[in-house]
């Protein structure tokens, strides 16, 4: 056992790569203490911060334990409404990656079968295609955001509102993201269509769509996984700064923009726990993914090494 | 006679987290003024380490852990970065492979002379650029003038080689280090950038270290040879004495591997590989799997065929009795007749031009006629070969017939039936089965993402050749001892394994889909001599046992004499001559061919080895 790990280290490029680099381990081990504690939020938070039976505001804007007139029941203390900010932050970051993730694949899956094509059939679909993206590119990811927004705030009736608010991000996200796929895939598609493997299926008479998928897609994930990871914190960034300009998830389940956004309020009276913790935590959180994502992306490119 | 440049006992080594690399082992050698010293050898031989070594160019992990270089009285290993720095360019120079990496195409033939010149001396920048005229004119460059103020994309590869000996030359150095300075270059011109080296180091009395693969090139142009394998001095001497009366084992291999220009032999005989599987690769097998099987296998299909057509004949000849009994007497020899007098392949018109359909804003614009007019016939089971030299239109040739490319004109019939163009061609038209194509470059023609039992069982699968996982496995598993592979090569993918293994398996991958007609697109060329006779051996074992016509693409001469029956020669893109192979080479009836005949250099002036 120890034995097959041993080899695998040395013979596996990547998990090689990252053995040696204490940078890329920590942010790993950050990003993944970030996506447990979100994951485990319902059992590790010591209250529900959306059940409102649970919220006292006779509890509002305690401080953090260790100062004066702070509660032992509140580790870092509350906010406005007398909600234990340690669950918040837990709940929030929970709501924030999920709106990443769901955005994040919705983006890659539309930018990498878009590339994919742009890539292999060339021509005019390319043309097409790859135009439609650079519109997409001069336009502000926020613009693209509030725009999806509201346009769907002025279609869908009110009641509707918060049950669709994630999706309403999810597709707003994702639509200001999925270029990124699709130029990097195109482009690696590119690369990949003139080698003598793809031309070997080709004679052979295969689907373009099973040359695309079963034998080009394996080849071009490197740069598929770099992108992932880097705009995965940019999603979860926006989700942020959206929530934070009040376009984003329902008050009651607040984001970890939300939480920020609701912080600056007190900030400047004294109450500075409330906006300082959730930014520290989004802040770690978005760096070491970032970081992991630039470890990434030199680990799959041999010309830096 | 004292020499110029001494080595004595030389290690390099590259640590790596494998362990330490020897790169070079206890490496001997030495250069006199006015000589070019050949250094041979075969891939991972050491030959360029020991060139970066004398410049001080290793690359960086690799260090030198022992022995010394003597250059002019000075121990080039003690020198410090400065003194190295100063050393290189001055008095050692150093001529790349490609011209086409090792000039700025930003800056012009002009600027990056005189740019050299003057780091060297210092003289102003109107005498430096009268010495750069002087040195490209010494390099035989033509309207030197005129040209100097262009830029090296305007200038075609030869000529670009001489603008980068030209710049070795600027401070008249006292060694030059040339690593495969013609291998990017075709026969013809390859032939006349030796010469100039040759005549350099003649009239200037420098020393030339000529590092090459092409024993043809050293036996042309050098005065003494070193070999070198896996870091090591395998032989060393008067070029005349090695490679005349070699005296090591390897060094007879190697010279048995070269393709012989003024003869087919039946195989390459004695060939020295460094292939050596593993106790646990060889042991491994699947149940009853073996080349025996894979050869039934393949064969199945051409008895079939052959019974079919000799029922057929039969049936015809039925009415002549007397002629029966001939018939059945010499049945083998007649449906061998039969199918050999049949023509599998013929081309006729043919024509490809590039970029022609496309309507441009700015007028008519001219397509690129990669192909024109090219006619010829090709007789069922026997080895056509293309040659010619690079642009000359061969890879496009095999596109056109493989259905990659549309061409513009012309025809092509396959079997008596008309081939449609690629765009044309159906995904299930039976062609696509039957016409398999092997590419030059092992590296990108296996998808390195899927194992090797994978690779090879796509077209069994695709064309739906066999019914079961078990029956595809075995077939895999044979089918790649038939290619001499191991069996357990299956389990693993295309990155482990060597640059003529991975031929090996892209063979196999054509050879399941039970074709009857193979393209070969320069199947060799990536490859290392010995490699490329074993495969050579390979093919022609295959094409005897299964009765294959190939469509043997190079534009390596000797490779096409050892291998084909009958050759065609084009030039940019046009076929300038159609021969029986035997006929061509004795006695080749267009200019352009007997040219390309000369130029190549070969081993002519050797006894046969072996």
């Amino acid at each position: 056992m120890l034995k097959a790990w041993r080899r695998l280290a040395r013979e596996n490029e990547l998990l090689y790569l990252f053995l040696n680099s204490r940078v890329a381990q920590i942010a790993a081990l950050i990003a993944l203490l970030s996506v447990g504690g979100a994951a485990l939020a319902p059992v590790l938070s010591p209250t529900d911060p959306y059940n409102i039976a649970n919220i006292d505001i006779m509890d509002s804007l305690m401080p953090p334990a260790w100062s004066d007139g702070s509660d032992d029941r509140f580790l870092i203390g509350t906010d406005d409404q007398g909600r234990d900010l340690l669950s918040a932050i837990l709940y929030g970051t929970r709501l924030s990656l999920f709106v990443g993730l769901l955005s994040i694949t919705f983006a890659s899956v539309l930018g990498v079968s878009i590339g994919l094509m742009a890539g292999y059939f060339g021509g005019r679909f390319d043309t097409f295609v790859m135009r439609i993206a650079d519109v997409q590119l001069s336009l502000p990811a926020i613009l693209t955001a509030l725009l999806i927004d509201g346009i769907a705030r002025g279609l869908l009736p009110r009641e509707q509102h918060d049950n669709l608010m994630i999706v309403v991000l999810t597709v707003a996200i994702g639509l200001s993201l999925w270029v990124n796929f699709a130029r990097t895939v195109r482009a690696s598609t590119f690369v990949e269509r003139n080698k003598e493997y793809v031309q070997a299926c080709q004679i052979m008479g295969m689907h373009p769509f099973r040359i695309m998928l079963v034998h080009i897609l394996p080849n071009i994930m490197g740069p598929i996984l770099v992108i992932l990871t880097v705009d995965l914190a940019v999603a979860v960034l926006l989700e942020a700064t959206l929530s934070f300009l009040g376009v984003g998830v329902p008050p009651n389940q607040p984001s970890l923009g939300t939480l920020i956004r609701i912080g600056t309020e007190y900030m400047f009276s004294g109450e500075w726990w409330i906006v300082i913790f959730p930014s520290a935590m989004l802040v770690t959180m978005i760096v070491s993914i970032n970081v992991l994502g630039d470890f990434l992306r030199d680990a799959f490119n041999p010309r830096l090494r | 006679m004292t020499s110029l440049l001494n080595i004595v006992d030389l290690s390099v080594k590259f640590p790596t987290r494998f362990g330490e690399f020897i790169a070079l082992n206890h490496v001997d050698l030495a250069v006199r003024a006015g000589e070019i010293h050949g250094l041979v050898g075969e891939s991972g031989a050491g030959k360029s380490t020991v060139g970066a070594a004398i410049i001080g160019l290793l690359q960086s992990p690799g260090y030198i852990s022992g022995g010394e270089i003597h250059f002019l009285g000075d121990d080039l290993t003690t020198l410090t970065n400065d003194a190295h720095h100063k050393l290189r360019g001055q008095r050692i120079s150093m001529i790349f492979q490609d011209p086409q990496t090792s000039l700025n195409p930003l800056l012009t033939i002009a600027t990056q002379l005189v740019e050299t010149i003057r780091q060297h001396a210092d003289v102003s920048h109107s005498d430096a650029r009268r010495r750069a005229v002087e040195l490209l004119e010494e390099t035989g460059l033509q309207d030197v003038e005129n040209r100097m103020d262009e830029y090296p994309h305007q200038f075609s590869g030869g000529m670009r080689q001489r603008v980068v000996i030209a710049l070795a030359l600027c401070s008249n150095p006292e060694l030059i280090i040339a690593d495969e300075p013609t291998t990017a270059l075709d026969v013809s011109v390859q032939k006349q950038i030796l010469e100039l080296i040759r005549n350099l180091c003649t009239e200037r009395n420098i020393g030339i270290i000529l590092i090459t693969h092409d024993i043809g090139v050293i036996n042309e142009i050098t005065d003494s040879v070193t070999v070198l394998r896996s870091g090591r001095v395998i032989e060393s001497g008067n070029t005349a004495a090695v490679l005349g009366e070699p005296k090591d084992k390897y060094t007879k291999a190697l010279l048995a591997a070269v393709p012989r220009l003024d003869k087919r032999l039946h195989r390459f005989k004695n060939i020295v590989s460094d292939d050596e599987f593993s106790a646990e690769d060889t042991s491994w097998r699947i149940d009853d799997a073996s080349a025996d099987y894979a050869s039934t296998w393949l064969l199945e299909k051409h008895s079939l065929q052959k019974t079919e057509q000799l029922s057929h004949e039969l049936e015809s000849r039925m009415s002549n009795t007397q002629r029966l009994a001939d018939v059945s007497r010499s049945m083998d020899a007649s449906f061998s007749n039969a199918e050999s007098e049949q023509s599998i392949l013929s081309v006729s018109n043919l024509a490809v031009t590039f970029n022609s359909g496309q309507p441009s804003w700015f007028g008519k614009e001219e397509g690129f006629k990669a192909l024109s007019n090219i006619n010829f016939d090709m007789q069922a089971g026997t080895v056509l070969g293309v040659v010619g030299e690079s642009g000359s239109g061969k890879s496009t040739l095999a596109k056109a017939i493989v259905g990659l490319v549309d061409p513009s004109a012309g025809s092509m019939t396959f079997r008596g039936k008309k081939l449609p163009p690629g765009s044309a061609r159906m995904r299930s038209h039976p062609v696509r089965r039957q016409i398999q194509m092997v590419f030059q470059d092992p590296y990108s023609s296996l998808n390195n993402r899927r194992t090797v039992e994978d690779i090879i069982a796509e077209p069994i699968k695709f064309y739906g050749l066999a019914n079961n996982r078990r029956e595809i496995r075995k077939l895999v598993a044979s089918v790649l001892e038939l290619v001499e592979m191991p069996q357990r090569a299956m389990l693993k993918y295309p990155h482990q394994f060597s640059g003529g293994q991975r031929q090996r398996i892209a063979v196999a991958r054509a050879l399941v889909a039970r074709p009857d007609f193979l393209i070969c697109d320069e199947p060799t060329s990536a490859l290392d001599v010995s490699i490329q006779a074993q495969m050579l051996n390979l093919l022609k074992d295959l094409q005897e046992a299964f009765g294959l016509s190939i469509l043997f693409i190079s534009h390596n001469l000797a490779v096409i004499r050892q291998m084909a029956d009958n050759v065609v020669v084009l030039r940019n893109g046009n076929l300038i001559e159609a021969a029986e192979t035997e006929q061509f080479f004795s006695s080749p009836a267009d200019d352009y061919s007997q040219m390309l005949l000369r130029e190549t250099p070969s081993l002519n002036l050797l006894q046969a080895p072996v």
